[in-house]
């Protein structure tokens, strides 16, 4: 028996994915949040830029854009406001969003809109073969990084939260489980949701930096991430090349951009309308 | 009357010549005329010299620019040295204050008068000499109604201004009755 | 009722918008087009439609077309370096078949260039600034009360072609303000994107329809469907296969192209009666048309001929009134870019002369007048 969550994807399954790729767990971490939040699919609207995990819009039985490289958050900005009554989901890659798209990601923290943007983290261009991207660490190989990146990486939670998300959280393909907890929660938060997820590229990224096998990755994952409530027991030391998971940022007190802007159409309107 | 007003307004930054060609022209639409107004943007609209020009026609208006005015007004030196120069021969120079004394444009037809310092005087700030210019200029050249000026007047300032605003039209109405023009 | 009243060309391009029935607007500022964004900043809230003021150009084509995917009527206003930025989206509009208008203010260029004094230099860029063949619908209107009827076209164009209409205003216009007597109430043509009438899982976004433009449903209706900037077959999904692609480019141009007869606009003076035909648009016309009044007082026989649709271009009107002249005369403020459009689709016997001005300042009736004389000497 199907899932009940498979309702969610289209019927142009297998995937473009390579195998031990971790899309496909983010996908469906996505696609159990919104089925147990008992979403409408004629009610949804995913977005996409471009790269592998952009290609997720593509198997959703949504209201799909795939847009352009790096411009996903602006689309979802303009297709929010013009419906705010329909739900955004807005799906990235690390480079997708924090390198050719930095520049709109800071700024959809700021503003607020309510939807979800789920950022896949896997520390490469993928689609491309491998080159680092602002989110491979320091010292890590890549096509075009051959005797190591000498680029310092950003810390993508951290520069969501400096750039004023009201919601911040961090989750892995290996807590599958928690991850569809955060896109959840995510999703009810009132105001612009982050979520960061630690991914694996074997192909691209594990087979150059030591790690080629998909299992060895998710073992990696594993073992390199630590949940909030234990980080905050552990020292700078212990947490140095750890990712800490859970939610990081909530402020409930932002005002919501199509809150703030339906209140002034109603104050230009003298309240009448 | 000419069928053609080429009209320049020049003068610094800040006192208000755009803003005094929007009302001219405005009012030359609202008297049943063709207008148009147009200025030169940029770093040249603070400080220094600015100017703004208006077409008023009783046929369509083509090319909406001035090339060259008939009707000049200069409210400082700057913009006496940099435009006197683009009158047409025998064309209108109205001058404020003793701008370009000594070095009128042979055989322009010269208005001289106190236009900032009528509103100074009279109306306790600089602010309103381009209203004051627009009551001069219709005076000597009658380009709008005076009816039709003070509907743009009402159009263009907020009300509670508005009274002012006539009142130093009118100013300049009366102060260009007693200009007597001259030709070096 | 109509009231005369004294409006420059940006706002009239905002009061068309709002008439068109825009219901989203996304912007970055740039001179000499911000005052369309100030005015739908001011007009758009009290009627309930949608401002947004983004981090930069880019991010404003791309909210538009978000919102236009949707079901919207939005559009941006920018100017030649904004413009540039937009080019890559503008593709993505035209691939993706989404509607909506890009208003560019033309100013001196390139790059930074003169940002506040005019120029037609965006002429070619309209046309060729994204990357791959598509077509697209350019209009250049000439007066403050054609911007306004014009603005109102581009956005019914835009919908009924599913394609990025640019409003190329040039800073004359945009800045000019003249006579403006317009109805607020007056009812005009408004065109709304076809709708499918068919069941949803039988929906086809991209089908190969005889016009060339498939129905386009709006988001929240049942009709889920892809959009992609990857090409892509009837459905919406990205497809390599041959003759998807060759036949799916082939309508991307076709369904502007085939309709040129349809969607070109022009204005004609003596263009049957002359020896020498003058071709303007934009700002640009007004001073030819006076030059050709004048010259025909004095009993020479001048045309003009003012395409308001600026792309696409129609050929065999151009070719049609160009034969058997002695000579015609392109004056615009850029290097010949409409010029070289009208000496490709002239015949070679006719003599077509640019008359480029680029130095920021309008040209003027004298300037024409004078070639059209050395022209007939």
């Amino acid at each position: 028996m199907k899932p009940a969550y498979q309702k969610y994807f289209r019927d142009n399954l297998p995937h473009i994915w390579c195998a031990g790729c971790g899309n496909g767990i983010v996908m469906s971490a996505w696609a159990r949040a919104v089925d147990e939040l008992g979403l409408d699919k004629n009610n949804m609207i995913g977005v996409s830029g471009i790269g592998c995990s952009s290609r997720i819009t593509g198997y959703l039985d949504l209201h799909t854009l795939h847009t352009a490289h790096g411009r996903a958050l602006p689309f979802a900005t303009g297709a929010k406001m013009a419906r705010p009554d329909m739900d955004v989901f807005v799906f990235s890659g690390d480079g997708d969003c924090s390198a050719i798209g930095g520049n709109h990601f800071i700024h959809a923290c700021r503003r607020n809109i309510n939807m979800t943007l789920i950022v896949i983290n896997n520390n490469i261009y993928g689609m491309t073969g491998g080159q680092f991207s602002p989110l491979t660490p320091f010292g890590k190989k890549a096509t075009t990084a051959p005797y190591g990146s000498i680029d310092r990486s950003f810390n993508l939670c951290d520069l969501a939260i400096g750039a004023g998300a009201s919601f911040v959280a961090r989750g892995d393909i290996f807590h599958a489980k928690q991850l569809t907890d955060l896109i959840k929660a995510g999703y009810q938060h009132k105001g612009f949701s982050v979520i960061e997820v630690i991914a694996a590229c074997p192909i691209s990224y594990g087979r150059r930096n030591g790690i080629p096998n998909p299992a060895d990755m998710m073992q990696y994952i594993k073992e390199h991430t630590v949940m909030k409530a234990a980080a905050e027991k552990m020292s700078a030391e212990e947490l140095a090349d750890k990712h800490i998971i859970g939610v990081l940022q909530e402020i409930n007190e932002a005002p919501e951009y199509c809150e703030s802007y339906a209140a002034l159409c109603e104050r230009v309107q003298g309240g009448t309308k | 009357m000419a069928t053609k007003w080429k009209i320049r307004l020049s003068g610094t930054g800040g006192q208000g010549v755009i803003k005094g060609a929007v009302i001219l022209a405005e009012g030359a639409l609202i008297d049943g005329s063709n207008a148009t107004q147009s200025q030169v943007y940029g770093p040249e609209s603070r400080g220094g010299s600015t100017r703004a020009e208006v077409n008023i026609s009783d046929k369509a208006i083509l090319f909406p620019k001035v090339e060259n005015p008939n009707l000049l007004l200069c409210m400082s030196p700057q913009a006496y040295e940099k435009y006197s120069k683009d009158l047409v021969p025998g064309g209108i120079l109205v001058l404020d204050g003793d701008v370009g004394a000594g070095q009128e444009i042979p055989g322009a037809k010269v208005y001289r008068c106190p236009i900032t310092e009528i509103a100074r005087e009279n109306l306790g700030s600089d602010l309103s000499a381009n209203v004051v210019a627009l009551g001069v200029l219709n005076g000597i050249a009658n380009m709008v109604s005076r009816d039709a000026m003070i509907e743009s007047l009402e159009r263009n300032f907020k009300a509670k201004i508005v009274p002012a605003n006539i009142k130093a039209y009118d100013l300049g109405l009366e102060a260009a009755a007693k200009i007597e023009p001259y030709t070096v | 009722m109509a009231k005369v009243r004294l409006v420059q060309g940006n706002e009239a391009c905002a009061l068309g918008a709002l008439k068109a029935g825009a219901s989203f607007y996304a912007g970055y500022p740039i001179t000499p087009s911000t005052e369309i964004a100030e005015h739908m900043a001011e007009m758009m809230p009290a009627c309930g439609a949608r401002f947004v003021q983004m981090e930069d150009e880019i991010a404003s084509i791309g909210a538009v077309i978000g919102a236009a995917a949707t079901g919207a009527k939005a559009f941006t206003a920018t100017s030649g370096p904004g413009f540039s930025l937009m080019q890559e989206l503008v593709g993505y509009a035209a691939l993706t078949e989404v509607p909506c208008v890009i208003v560019d203010v033309q100013r001196m260029g390139p790059s930074t260039g003169l940002p506040t004094l005019s120029s037609q230099g965006d002429i070619q860029q309209a046309r060729w600034g994204s990357h791959g063949d598509h077509s697209v619908i350019a209009i250049a209107p000439s007066s403050v009360m054609e911007t306004y009827y014009q603005t109102i076209k581009a956005f019914n164009l835009a919908e009924k072609y599913r394609t990025p209409v640019v409003f190329l205003l040039d800073e004359e216009i945009g800045h000019l303000r003249e006579r403006f007597e317009v109805d607020p109430d007056e009812a005009v043509e408004i065109i709304d994107r076809k709708q499918p009438t068919c069941a949803p899982e039988e929906y086809l976004p991209y089908e190969n329809v005889e016009d060339g433009v498939p129905a386009m449903a709006k988001f929240g209706q049942g009709y889920r469907y892809h959009i992609t900037g990857l090409t892509h077959n009837e459905k919406g999904f990205y497809s390599s296969a041959l003759p998807v692609v060759d036949t799916f480019n082939r309508r991307l141009l076709g369904k502007i192209e085939d309709h040129v007869d349809e969607i070109f606009e022009s204005e004609e003076f003596f263009t049957d009666d002359c020896d020498v035909l003058l071709i303007a648009y934009g700002s640009v016309a007004r001073s030819a048309q006076e030059a050709m009044e004048e010259l025909r007082e004095q009993g020479l026989k001048v045309g003009l001929f003012r395409p308001i649709t600026i792309w696409p271009i129609h050929e065999e009107k151009i070719k049609a009134l160009c034969a058997g002249k002695k000579a015609v005369i392109v004056p615009e403020m850029n290097m010949a870019q409409y010029a070289r459009e009208v000496r490709r689709i002239v015949p070679s016997e006719t003599p077509v002369i640019p008359l480029s001005r680029v130095d920021s300042e309008l040209i003027i009736p004298e300037e024409v007048a004078e070639l059209v004389k050395e022209v007939l000497k």
